[in-house]
């Protein structure tokens, strides 16, 4: 076991499975010789060389692009796209291809891809280097959306995703990069796409959440104990396709749900999983769903007064839960 | 009779080459003028055509390795999968949306290809998301060693789109093997050329993006052969791509659900027809005396029984069953 | 002068922690704002950290090697010049405090007694469990899933079935006491006042009759009927005694306190009237103890006569004259209230001749004593000017039918028009 931060747990997971399959493929913008901008593939241009660790062009439709046409070859190509909010050029790419490319030629052809991004707030990087776009692609049947928490989990589902036989994007939380540490075991392990994880065990409350939403529950549940209260925490680590039977088992345990997400509230990933509940949990429900998020305003602003109220934080979390408790 | 130059031996094909180029030209106009028919008789929703374009898509598909190499085809390329191995039958059963259609087993409109056995990527209905693909296709085989050629269509209406302009850029930079033949056609729908591209030509653009351009007469299926066997052999040698914009005609409407009477002139359209290729090349064949009268009825006969026979057994097969809508989402548990 | 704080800045967006490589001052040195005071290494970039202040370095915190979190000390300046009332954290300093305790006011509040959760409700029916026993430890009193599921684990469910009368008759309220009914409000939209309109504000009284009417009129189905009572002999006692009763008792023979008598004794015979609903059963109460409704101001008591069969005429005018005093007085007690199982009021003292009263919850019926009029009747084959009263009773169908109280009523009636100074007994 070694303890290792949250982008130690990327780096790490790129190059044994670039060791294990010659076939994975990194490229990106600065991807190469500077090992990214937030230096993900630190390390890997120097052991795999610039075929296999591709700086390309700022061309964020081709990078999806020239990796659909790659992986429908028969490659494993991971794609960085430098923040999750310059992804928009791509969307078509995402969207319309590689989403739809198995189903379209009925399963004829298939795209096994990877495109990784840093994504979320808290970092002073105003509109364009906060945003969560998660939502903009959970509509989307044929991809797979991956957003874990903690270093255990970055590494057990990169490599899941490396491995998956289908698209599926990746969104790494840039504050959790360096801010979150963990054990993670030396073996060659890898994580299941698509199944949610207990983080915490309670019996008063459910919070679902994922990502840097899931620390700060967690933050928030530890001083809540000292009340009396106690948070069962439900981390999604895979926001599509939903893992329903965990969600519905999870609001169902104490009936009370807190829903958080670091994205705008209307139309997010919580805006479903408060759905899945409602179909399936009326007569186990205490109290109305509730939803933390963001503000309905496009992104976080820069100045700090404005990006904190923006933000969900852990006395935001542990206030929304404590009044839930009370209910 | 052979006052005329032998062109195609130049090219070094042979006479049997030339005629099965043709057959396939003939196939693909003919099948093309069924669907018409089909779709006139309610028989079928939709139809996109290749009228007009089958010299260039025939011309540049016999220069190119039809074994090894891929193709990333755009709508209109009825004459390119047929020379990719796609057979009458499996275009029926596109065009009829029956469950054994190879391209999506009914799921997509006709004209949205797609084949992985002959290597024909599949398609969707936004235009030019193919180039980045078959840069990808390039970019993989070079990755591999295999030294194949990736080869891209698409109408001069999508290099207007970034996609064509990032696709382009990636493979210039990257110096990959693959050849991109926009089939201009003179018309977006109905919007024409000179509101499209303000440059002189599409070919013009390639020097941005470091390879080549060259403008070709898409009338001619031998000059395009030319250039796409040029534009091959500068692929298998290392040397980069190739943009080629070969200068087609439209001779019918944008689809079953335009008219185009609309937008262009009886003149026009007139004017056009006496362009055909499928005329001219016939011409040609028959001045160098390859096409006789006789292998012409036989082959025309031989094409109708195909085609005859095609459309009542794509018409008579089975449809996907309606649960089948939810097959093939996401890989099958337990692989493949 | 004042000592300032360094911090760790924070460089680049995802870094939240940087290694101070080498010390570029020492303690003792003097720096200019933006001088280089150290090496920084962090996992992005490599830096010199400038100085925030102008000043004299007074202790290094951090040593080199250290690996410090963005925002944590590394070292202190002494500022020259300062009154040291700038903010020392480059940081955002200020912390709302959103989450800071809001003090439990919820503690007595019980407007969510009743809202009960899908899952509430669902526990309850499959474990049949009355819920108005349960405690709610919820906002608003509001009972939670998880005091529904204590409930059970404890093994003591609290049964409808098993509640009985007890807990009906004991919680039974006076409309008198300004209590905290758990009747929920009408969920009509209250009217707003207009311009020139008065807003009397509600009182506490006020609100407490308000609930109890609404809880009698909305939970009693009520049953009217009406008799007429000649009187006539009684109105003749009562002027024949009521001179001398007052010289020697100090206070008035009113004709109320005959009608209290006659209905005493006839609810001794008719025990069906002087009961109360509770749910599966019908209580019929031992003791007789008549309510009467006594107005003040704008408030209305409604003071008990206990054990009033067996009383005399005089004992009840008596009772009534003091409590009435009281009432005024505002000396009602919680005892002097409590316990009427049948009321009788006295509309005629208003002028009234004919009304519908409310039943006082949870008694079973009500008997109005409309005034005394003077009219021809026609009797013994002639017209002769008598005096008439019309009594009217408001019954709980529910505890109470037509025949029952027909039968009643008729007693009263027979009891009153045969009261004559020959068998009439004042004391």
């Amino acid at each position: 076991m070694a303890v290792m931060s949250y982008i130690q747990a990327v780096t790490s997971a790129l190059k044994d499975e670039m060791e294990r399959d010659d076939s994975v493929f990194v490229l990106g913008e600065d991807v190469g010789q500077k090992g990214g901008v937030f230096k993900a593939t630190e390390g890997l241009y120097d052991q795999f060389g610039e075929s296999r660790v591709m700086d390309t062009p700022l061309t964020e439709s081709a990078i999806a692009g020239v990796g659909i046409g790659a992986a429908m070859y028969g490659k494993r190509p991971v794609a960085e796209m430098q923040f999750a909010d310059f992804i928009m050029p791509a969307v078509n790419q995402i969207i319309s291809e590689a989403s739809r490319i198995r189903y379209r030629s009925n399963n004829d052809w298939h795209c096994p891809m990877v495109i990784r991004a840093p994504y979320g707030g808290g970092v002073h990087g105003a509109l364009y280097h906060s945003q969560s776009v998660e939502a903009v692609f959970a509509n989307q049947p044929g991809l797979k959306i991956v957003m874990p928490s903690t270093p255990y989990d970055v590494k057990g589902l990169l490599k899941a995703a490396i491995r998956d036989d289908d698209p599926v994007l990746f969104f790494e939380h840039k504050r959790a990069y360096r801010l979150i540490k963990g054990e993670v075991p030396d073996d060659d392990y890898v994580l299941p796409i698509g199944k949610a994880d207990v983080k915490r065990d309670g019996d008063d409350i459910t919070v679902i959440t994922y990502g840097l939403g899931v620390h700060f529950a967690l933050e928030a549940a530890e001083k809540l104990e000292e009340e009396g209260i106690s948070a069962h925490i439900l981390d999604l680590r895979t926001v599509y396709p939903l893992d329903q039977e965990a969600i519905i088992e999870a609001a169902k345990k104490t009936g009370k749900v807190l829903l958080v997400t670091e994205d705008n509230k209307e139309g997010s990933i919580m805006s479903e999983v408060s759905a899945i509940i409602s179909e399936n949990c009326l007569f186990d429900l205490d109290s109305p769903v509730q939803r933390l998020a963001g503000p309905d305003v496009p992104s976080m602003p820069y100045a700090p007064t404005m990006e904190k109220y923006f933000m969900i934080n852990p006395d935001k979390l542990e206030k929304a839960m404590r009044e839930l408790a009370e209910f | 009779m052979s006052q005329v130059e032998n062109r195609h031996s130049e090219l070094g094909l042979s006479d049997e080459q030339v005629l099965e180029m043709y057959r396939t030209m003939l196939l693909a106009r003919k099948i093309d003028e069924r669907m018409w028919l089909l779709n006139r008789a309610g028989k079928i929703p939709f139809v996109i055509s290749c009228q007009g374009q089958e010299a260039a898509q025939i011309g540049a598909s016999y220069a190119l390795n039809l074994d090894k190499d891929y193709v990333a085809p755009y709508y209109r390329d009825l004459g390119v999968v047929l020379a990719f191995g796609m057979t009458t039958r499996e275009l029926f059963l596109a065009a009829f949306a029956k469950a054994e259609d190879p391209n999506s087993g009914g799921r997509q409109m006709p004209g949205h290809f797609g084949q992985k056995k002959n290597r024909i990527l599949t398609g969707s209905s936004p235009v030019t998301t193919q180039l980045p693909h078959a840069v990808g296709i390039a970019l993989a085989a070079k990755m591999d060693g295999e030294n194949i050629a990736s080869f891209v269509t698409l109408g001069e209406g999508s290099s207007n789109q970034g996609d064509f302009h990032e696709g382009l850029n990636f493979a210039g930079v990257q110096k990959l093997p693959v050849i991109t033949m926009v089939e201009n056609n003179k018309y977006a729908i109905s919007v024409p050329l000179e509101r499209q591209i303000a440059s002189a030509s599409v070919a013009d653009r390639g020097v941005a993006y470091g390879m080549p351009g060259y403008q070709v007469n898409g009338n001619d299926p031998l000059e395009v052969y030319g250039v796409v066997k040029e534009a091959h052999e500068r692929a298998m040698n290392g040397e980069g791509p190739t943009l080629i914009e070969a200068m087609t005609e439209r001779l019918t409407a944008h689809s079953s659900d335009d008219n185009d009477k609309a937008y262009r002139s009886a003149e026009e359209i007139e004017e056009m027809k006496k362009k055909d290729s499928l005329i001219s090349f016939a011409q040609y064949l028959r001045d160098v005396g390859v096409l006789t009268e006789e292998k012409e009825q036989a082959l025309n006969k031989e094409i109708d029984d195909e085609i005859n026979q095609a459309t009542d057994e794509a018409e008579n097969a089975p449809y996907a069953e309606p649960e089948d809508a939810l097959k093939y989402v996401y890989a099958e548990e337990g692989g493949e | 002068m004042a000592v300032e704080k360094v911090e760790m800045p924070q460089l680049g967006e995802s870094v939240t922690e940087g290694t101070i490589s080498s010390w570029l001052v020492g303690v003792g040195d003097q720096v200019n704002k933006y001088d280089p005071i150290a090496e920084v290494m962090t996992d992005k970039v490599n830096a010199e950290v400038p100085s925030s202040f102008t000043g004299k370095i007074t202790e290094l915190v951090a040593s080199e090697g250290d690996t410090i979190e963005v925002g944590g000390l590394i070292a202190y300046i002494d500022v020259e010049g300062s009154d040291g009332g700038s903010e020392a954290s480059s940081g955002s300093g200020e912390q709302a405090n959103e989450s800071a305790e809001e003090p439990s006011q919820a503690s007595q509040d019980q407007s969510m007694k009743k809202r009960y959760s899908p899952a509430v409700l669902k526990l309850a029916q499959e474990n049949d469990i009355d819920l108005n026993q349960v405690e709610g430890s919820g906002k608003g009193g509001r009972i939670t899933r998880k005091d529904v599921e204590a409930v059970i684990a404890s093994g003591q469910v609290p049964q409808a079935s098993t509640a009985t009368s007890e807990p009906q008759v004991a919680s039974q309220q006076q409309p008198s006491q300004p209590a905290q009914s758990t009747q929920p409000s009408s969920p009509s939209p209250a009217p707003s006042a207009a311009q020139g309109d008065v807003e009397v504000p509600v009182s506490g009284v006020r609100k407490a009759i308000a609930q109890n009417m609404v809880k009698s009129t909305t939970e009693i189905p009520h049953a009217w009927m009406t008799v007429e009572v000649d009187v006539t002999n009684l109105v003749k006692l009562r002027d024949q005694k009521k001179d001398e009763f007052k010289q020697k008792e100090g206070y008035s023979l009113t004709y109320f306190a005959f009608f209290v008598k006659a209905v005493a004794q006839a609810l001794k015979e008719f025990p069906e009237l002087n009961s109360m609903w509770a749910e599966d059963k019908i209580i019929q109460k031992k003791d007789i103890n008549l309510s009467i409704a006594v107005a003040s101001d704008n408030q209305l008591f409604v003071p008990v006569i206990k054990h009033a069969d067996d009383k005399s005429v005089k004992g009840i005018a008596k009772d009534i004259v003091e409590l009435a005093g009281k009432a005024r007085d505002g000396k009602l007690t919680n005892d002097d209230m409590s316990g009427g199982t049948f009321t009788v009021n006295n509309t005629g003292s208003f002028g009234s001749v004919q009304s519908m009263g409310v039943i006082n919850h949870p008694q079973a019926a009500i008997l109005q004593v409309e005034s005394i009029v003077k009219r021809p009747v026609y009797m013994d084959g002639m017209f002769a000017a008598r005096d008439m009263v019309n009594l009217c009773l408001s019954l709980d169908h529910r505890v109470l039918d037509g025949l029952i109280c027909g039968q009643f009523l008729q007693r009263v009636k027979s009891i009153l028009e045969s009261m004559n100074d020959d068998n009439t007994s004042i004391y």
